[in-house]
């Protein structure tokens, strides 16, 4: 317990450190979309790793969040009242989302996700009077949180470490609450849930309108580092990748999402900066990890450190967790 | 009078066009044990299903101490005293067996809407549930992974999962299937123990260990109720020796 | 003139209904039997119009062109079938991301190989003359592509209905487990039918060319198309995707021609629609 705070508190204080140990802005930013990711693989983690929902549309609420903050911002709200109207509708849609959404499961599940995520596209890219269409829209300024300059690219890294801390803290406190366990439970045996006195579609919905709710406050987060929203940012392949990313760190774990962000996101930038084959590699790694690693990386390391820790403490250990079935 | 604990009248289901469960009414006052008997297909455990809600029936009643189930949820239902056995094991296997039976007393509790608290700092649920595992004699298992532990042992957490709750009613859906002789005594020792405000309907084959046990007993057969007595008037039925113990 | 409008925009829907009867036929089939959706099939579409255009492009026959994509994707079906998809098996969840992630490397593929600009496909010489009819121009390739898709619709209902084939292709997507129990090849039926899907494809995307284009986001723009199909038909029922093409043929031409801002939201709003009041479709048995 002790090792495990003071290993936490020297990544808090590395991730805090960033900007000053990388002072080149270019790499500050990365930083910085690298947390906006992690935290919509963290949001759609719940769904997918401890809810057992395959989600498709997830990245539908960058899109509410961030059109609804332009708009709101244009129609002349001050920041901070357009931040929470934009977080609150961007979360009533995914109330209503998840009525929908779990009329079905497994597969329908999958493509009722899937169909309302592409209705959110198809509006953003259609309806040119509202959206721009293709052109995309722009928001003005960032916002001056309590009077900060979130300007630069170390301020803004900071802004969004802050309130990337604090999800990632709410998240974590969930996973390991009684609602926690009883959404792993309804994954594993919602039959069984209920004839414990468990509600497994409340804990469903629940679950999908917290998800939506993380995923707004990244959509928030992403709107203020790029100041602009377009179609492309909320189509299937943005929802893909942030499912991806909690598949190859390890959907059953907290850690996953985080890795799988890190390792995707500068993957993309760096390889898009060489080649513009992107999604070549995208789907590559796509059918790599679910082929080969369909337990994702975390659990895997976790898995091949196990292993080797008790082959050094005893010399001829049975490897008999080996075949533990997967999600 | 008081209410039966269990009332079941006109219950009817069918799957397609194949009747599951015919007409069937029983009553079991509180307290009894009641042993449910009859061949395979013979719609026990869709009766089962249908008192806990996993199936909807359609048409019949089923009343709990006197209030009516039908058109209740399952959750709703076990909140209102019903808890049951699965025959086909149905258990966390990745889970620790406290963990199982904590999943268990939560389903009762408020906390389990709670996304803020820590579950582990609740020691009284923990302790609740290793003294529903001492109770199948469990205690020493509590720490084991359900999917490292024997056949046997994950049919006493089932037990424990559902004494967890300390139902008014408990239907058990063959809690000896698969056991080994000696196990079946503990089993059935232990189900001895189990005190009289517990009302328990049970499925079982084992006529050898199960007839002791029950009080009264109901036969059915092809989804309708043949017959029902005392113990040693559905022994004795021609009847029974004709549906059941003939093949 | 308002006659003119009508009539042209219901032919349209009519023959743009044909196209997404040839692409949605085998994707609803293959999601009937192996009960995932193959998400790369808008892909496959995609791959058979860049196929069909660039042999036409080197002077090819159209119906060669039409051959060659059928060819050409049906090889590509076979092997995301058995390469990949197989090794998958009973993993369903893993199954559709698959595809998926196939879907993207294809379509990144098209990019590299056919480049960003569209290819435009002219359709056969001697279909290129409007047919007039009383005092109406009819543009004829639309005419012969409804024609071309009644012609498959028929086909595949003999095949369905009067052949072997068929018959263990209906019983494994009414029960699999009682299609095994029987001997049916299922492993084999697998393969068969995520080739015809493939097939039928990537000849649809030929077929589609004149009309659409071959350009990329094709795929994108297709494989939702089939998708309402399929969960408005029902997966695995032939008459379901016959029925549910021609109502988003309709659907589709008259929204992007009456409100083009709610296209979209036309579209998807019956799908949703049935997927919430009769999730196993309108004429779906099984629920997949």
């Amino acid at each position: 317990m002790n090792r495990k705070s003071i290993a936490v508190a020297i990544g808090a204080t590395a991730c805090a450190a960033v900007p000053w140990i990388i002072t080149n802005d270019y790499f500050v930013n990365l930083a910085s979309q690298i947390l906006i990711y992690a935290l919509l693989a963290l949001s759609l983690n719940l769904l997918l790793g401890y809810g057992g929902m395959v989600s498709l549309g997830h990245a539908a609420f960058l899109g509410l969040t961030g059109y609804s903050t332009i708009l709101l911002v244009l129609a002349g709200h001050d920041q901070l009242t357009t931040a929470i109207l934009s977080v609150v509708f961007s979360t009533a849609c995914g109330a209503l989302f998840g009525v929908l959404a779990l009329r079905a499961s497994g597969i329908g599940f999958l493509m009722i996700t899937l169909a309302l995520g592409q209705i959110v596209w198809g509006i953003a890219y259609r309806a040119n009077e509202l959206t721009g269409g293709d052109n995309g829209l722009t928001l003005p300024a960032r916002p001056v949180p309590f009077g900060i300059d979130i300007n630069s690219a170390s301020n803004f890294y900071h802004f969004t470490l802050i309130v990337f801390a604090i999800a990632l803290f709410c998240i974590w406190r969930m996973t390991r609450s009684p609602f926690g366990a009883a959404l792993c439970g309804t994954r594993d045996q919602p039959r069984r849930m209920s004839m414990l006195g468990h509600n497994v579609w409340m804990i469903q919905w629940l679950t999908f309108v917290i998800a939506s709710f993380w995923g707004s406050i990244s959509g928030l987060l992403y709107i203020y580092y790029n100041l602009f929203m377009s179609p492309h940012a909320i189509s299937l392949q943005q929802s893909a990748e942030a499912l991806l990313m909690a598949i190859l760190g390890g959907a059953t774990t907290l850690s996953g999402p985080i890795v799988g962000a890190v390792i995707i996101t500068i993957v993309k930038n760096v390889v898009s900066t060489y080649i513009e084959r992107w999604n070549i590699l995208l789907g590559l790694i796509f059918v790599i990890v679910i082929m080969f690693m369909p337990n994702g990386l975390v659990p895997g390391c976790r898995q091949l450190w196990q292993s080797i820790q008790s082959r050094r403490k005893a010399p001829a250990p049975e490897t008999k967790s080996a075949s533990e079935p997967a999600p | 009078m008081t209410a039966p604990a269990l009332e079941i009248a006109g219950l009817n289901k069918r799957f397609g066009g194949l009747p599951a469960t015919r007409d069937v009414s029983l009553q079991v006052m509180p307290g009894e044990r009641r042993l449910i008997i009859g061949p395979n297909g013979a719609g026990k455990t869709t009766l089962f299903n249908l008192v806990t809600g996993d199936l909807s029936a359609d048409s019949g009643s089923v009343k709990l101490f006197g209030q009516e189930l039908m058109g209740m949820r399952t959750p709703d239902r076990v909140h209102r005293g019903l808890a049951r056995t699965y025959q086909i094991l149905t258990l966390f296997p990745r889970e620790k067996l406290v963990h199982n039976v904590v999943l268990a007393l939560l389903g009762l509790d408020k906390l389990r809407w709670n996304p803020w608290a820590v579950l582990t700092g609740h020691r009284h649920l923990y302790e609740q549930a290793r003294e529903a595992l001492a109770q199948v004699g469990l205690a020493d298992s509590a720490e084991r992974i359900v999917a490292e532990t024997s056949y046997g042992e994950r049919r006493r957490l089932e037990l424990a999962m559902a004494l967890a709750q300390k139902p008014k009613v408990l239907l058990l859906d063959e809690p000896l299937a698969g056991l080994s002789q000696g196990e079946r005594q503990s089993v059935r020792s232990l189900l001895d123990k189990v005190p009289r405000g517990v009302t328990i309907v049970m499925i079982e084959h084992d006529m050898d260990t199960a007839l002791g046990f029950a009080e009264r007993i109901t036969l059915l057969h092809y989804g309708e109720v043949i017959l029902e007595g005392t113990r040693a008037e559905v022994v004795a039925d021609p009847r029974t020796r004709e549906v059941y113990l003939g093949d | 003139m308002q006659w003119q409008f009508w009539i042209v925009q219901t032919l349209n829907s009519v023959s743009f209904g044909g196209l997404l009867f040839l692409l949605s036929s085998g994707f609803s089939l293959a999601f009937g039997l192996m009960r995932i959706p193959n998400l790369a099939h808008g892909a496959f579409f995609m791959l058979g119009a860049y196929f069909g255009a660039t042999v036409v492009y080197f002077g090819g026959d159209f119906w060669l062109a039409a051959l060659a994509a059928g060819v050409g994707v049906g090889i590509v079906g076979i092997a995301l079938e058995r390469f990949i998809l197989r090794p998958l098996a009973g993993n369903v969840q893993g199954q559709v991301l698959v595809t998926l992630g196939i879907s993207f490397i294809i379509a990144d593929v098209c990019l590299l190989v056919w480049t960003g600009d569209p290819w435009t496909v002219p359709a056969p010489p001697a279909m290129r003359r409007p047919l007039l009819v009383a005092g109406f121009a009819f543009p004829t390739y639309r005419l012969v592509v409804v024609v071309i898709a009644l012609v498959a619709a028929v086909a595949l209902y003999f095949l369905m209905e009067r052949t072997r084939l068929g018959a263990m292709i209906r019983a494994g997507v009414d029960d699999m487990e009682m299609a095994r129990g029987v001997g049916i090849p299922v492993s084999l039926l697998f393969t068969v039918v995520f080739l015809l899907g493939a097939v039928l494809a990537g000849a649809a995307g030929a077929f589609g060319g004149p009309i659409l284009n071959a350009y990329p986001g094709l795929d994108a723009d297709m494989l939702p198309l089939a998708l309402i199909v399929v969960i408005l038909g029902g997966a695995g029922s032939l008459l379901g995707a016959f029925v549910g093409s021609f109502i988003v043929g309709f659907l589709y031409n008259f929204g992007i021609a009456l409100f083009p801002d709610l296209a979209y939201f036309i579209l998807f709003l019956p799908m949703l629609l049935v997927l919430v009041f009769m999730p196993q479709g309108l004429f779906g048995r099984a629920a997949p």
